[in-house]
């Protein structure tokens, strides 16, 4: 009787060794089946072989007839008698196998049994072969077993491969949050972070400066994963460098982006806003690189700290404007991430800025409490199961009191903390319209509704008309290219200022801050040098009393302001003639 | 999409032709103004008086339409004028200073009339 041991058969009538298993296996490859003989010497057991085959691999086409004729074959193959135009059985005999059994599960050739001639003189014998087959038919389903479990485990270890680099990614940015939060005397700071699943390269900091304040910095990185998470880390280690030397939040911004514009892959940037407190005084300094505003509730409602510069990592030489106000008693500040405001439903719709404004206005115990309110709304927006997009940042600071707080009295700050309440805005109508061309029509209509009876007089609406239909137009056709699924959103505000109007596309960088509108030349025009074309800004920028174009993202927004009449003349206005 | 209508009726009186906008001044009239102004230049005449009584709206897009007929009015030695215009249209004629190329008149009357 034939027993079967590893790696070999052995014949006692002959008292031979055959090489049996595993001397080929077949993995399915891009460029077919791939027949590998192994050593045949393996482990401990030695096999006594002719000829000695050295590992070999040969590839099979899928094409080769070699491939049908085995699969139809019905036990061993005699290789040598084998008559087929087949570049694969010549490599297998010039490797010296005469003998192949095929290895068939479930009517797919899995693999293959090839063996060398017989030590004997003999050839093989029919028992031989029978023990063949029944050898093939017991090694081809465990073989097929033994694939299977090996695809599982390269999956496996694919998917712990990409779950270890969440990991790496989740452990390299908390590494850089902030251990304990600062203690200052008057304010108390409250902070919460929560990374998206794939972390989103969010980030908080706050800096103690020399000269006694502390410099606070919120920031997201574009991108997710490890990249952002490196990003970040080396953003943090410049602001923490560079913030104690420079003392200034604009000053600390326009170095750090010097600094990053060299280092920082394409397509990467910063969003970072940073602001120097004085608890002494409640004076606070801020600077921003086109992160999410920040919201001060005040007594006189929600102010937004707004304040103009691009994205760190950008482009170098950048300034930063840099503002300031001052902290009262009551007074708490908001600073977030998008995370929360660009959070969706399953509706696809979006948490929204209006929403964190409304919510930074509304009553909380502390800070905590105010953080509490913003999850507990996002989770009643979002829905239950919503699986979070981004990672989600807040962080509070509110003033308990200034510990050098001026006697009762006119407090000296009062006219710039009514300067402040200017910029607070109360949100009259949001809408969409798809960006089709007309489009124009429904925004500047439905603007003129709303501000009906804003204060603006016929003539302000008229001209207000011209600008959102302006404005909405170049976002349909520039910003939006026309895509119709792409909207263009509209949000009508009262300010202190005036009437507000943002028009918002999806177009990325333009022209951002104060636009340098160029009057088109007439007499070019009719004299056939220029284009007939090229009215929309310079109208919008005639029709209003302020235009301003800034850039979050892909989010190009043109923001229109209309003074009431008699709160300002506008300049150049006169009767028709 | 929202699109608009525009019409525009040629009449002709005295050496000056009218072309009578019904409509809105957008890229999409630039068919129905082109047309229009073709047919009016058949008679050759002197001066062309645009008529915007019926028009509700102009655009940046209507502002390049009728600087590009200006512009080809005043290569044929036509004068150009314009009647039935909102305040808030003339001044927009007068901020793009078309209003310098452009006689402005409240009505077709006072256009026509004295002069």
């Amino acid at each position: 009787m034939v027993s079967i041991t590893e790696g070999r058969s052995t014949d006692p009538e002959t008292d031979q060794t055959v090489p049996a298993s595993p001397p080929g296996q077949a993995v399915e490859s891009r460029r077919g089946l791939r027949l590998r003989r192994r050593k045949e010497a393996q482990g401990d057991t030695e096999v006594v072989s002719a000829p000695p085959a050295p590992s070999q691999e040969f590839a099979v086409s899928p094409n080769d007839p070699l491939v049908a004729y085995f699969q139809g074959a019905t036990g061993a193959v005699d290789i040598t008698a084998l008559e087929l135009e087949s570049p694969a059985l010549d490599e297998m005999r010039e490797a010296g196998v005469v003998m192949a059994v095929p290895l068939v599960a479930s009517g797919e050739l899995i693999g293959l049994l090839s063996l060398g001639p017989r030590l004997s003189e003999r050839g093989y014998s029919t028992d031989d072969r029978q023990l063949l087959d029944s050898l093939a038919s017991h090694a081809a389903p465990a073989m097929r077993v033994g694939q299977l479990v090996q695809e599982q485990e390269d999956e496996a270890r694919r998917r712990e491969r990409m779950e270890q680099e969440l990991v790496v990614a989740q452990l390299i940015q908390q590494q850089f949050l902030p251990k304990t939060l600062p203690e200052l005397a008057g304010f108390q700071v409250t902070a919460f972070y929560r990374p998206a699943r794939q972390v989103g390269g969010d980030f908080y900091d706050f800096i103690e400066l020399p000269d006694g304040r502390v410099m606070m910095v919120v920031g997201d990185v574009t991108d997710k994963g490890v990249p952002a998470a490196l990003v970040m880390a080396s953003t943090h280690a410049l602001l923490r460098s560079t913030a104690p030397r420079l003392l200034s939040p604009g000053d600390t911004l326009a170095q750090v982006n010097n600094l990053l514009c060299g280092d920082i892959p394409a397509q990467m940037f910063v969003t970072c806003m940073a602001l120097v407190l004085d608890a002494a005084t409640g004076s606070l300094e801020y600077a921003n690189a086109g992160h999410d505003v920040p919201y001060l509730r005040t007594d006189a409602g929600v102010v937004e700290l707004r304040a103009t510069g691009m994205p760190l990592g950008l482009m170098p030489g950048m300034v930063y404007e840099e503002r300031s106000t001052v902290l009262r008693p009551g007074e708490r500040l908001l600073l977030h991430s998008d995370g929360l405001a660009e959070a969706h439903n399953p509706q696809r719709e979006m948490f929204g800025f209006p929403r964190v404004s409304e919510l930074a206005g509304r009553d909380a115990e502390d800070g905590q409490g105010m953080i509490d309110l913003c999850l507990s709304e996002l989770d009643r927006f979002s829905g239950p199961n919503h699986e979070q997009e981004d990672d989600i940042t807040l962080v509070v600071l509110e003033c308990r009191q200034r510990s050098a707080w001026a006697a009762p009295g006119p407090d000296p700050l009062d006219a710039e903390t009514a300067a402040m309440a200017a910029v607070v805005e109360e949100l009259l109508d949001e809408f969409e319209v798809a960006s089709e061309e007309g489009n124009e029509r429904l925004a500047f209509k439905r603007v003129a509704g709303v501000v009906a009876d804003s204060g603006l007089s016929p003539d302000q609406i008229e001209r207000l008309k011209t600008a959102v239909a302006e404005a909405t137009m170049n976002a349909i056709e520039h910003g939006n290219a026309n895509l119709g699924e792409v909207p263009v959103e509209v949000r009508v505000l009262r300010s202190a200022d005036g009437i507000v109007v943002t028009i918002t596309d999806q177009g990325g960088e333009h022209d951002t801050g104060e636009v340098e509108v160029e009057t088109p030349d007439l007499v070019e025009k009719l004299e056939g040098r220029q284009r007939p074309r090229g009215w929309g800004l310079f109208l919008i920028e005639k029709m209003v009393d302020a235009m301003q174009v800034t850039t979050e993202g892909r989010r190009h927004t043109v923001r229109l302001t209309v003074r009431p009449a008699g709160a300002a003349e506008r300049q150049g206005e006169g009767d028709a003639q | 999409m929202l699109s608009s209508t525009c019409e525009v009726e040629v009449q002709e009186v005295s050496g000056t032709a009218v072309l009578v906008v019904k409509g809105d001044v957008d890229r999409e009239a630039e068919a129905a103004v082109s047309s229009a102004y073709e047919q009016a230049v058949g008679s050759d005449p002197r001066r062309v008086i645009l008529d915007f009584a019926l028009t509700e709206y102009i655009n940046s897009s209507g502002i390049a339409l009728i600087v590009s007929v200006l512009a080809r009015a005043r290569a044929e030695g036509r004068s150009v004028a314009a009647v039935g215009l909102s305040d808030h249209y003339r001044e927009i004629f007068e901020i793009t200073r078309l209003s310098d190329f452009i006689e402005l008149y409240a009505d077709l009357a006072t256009a026509v009339g004295p002069a």
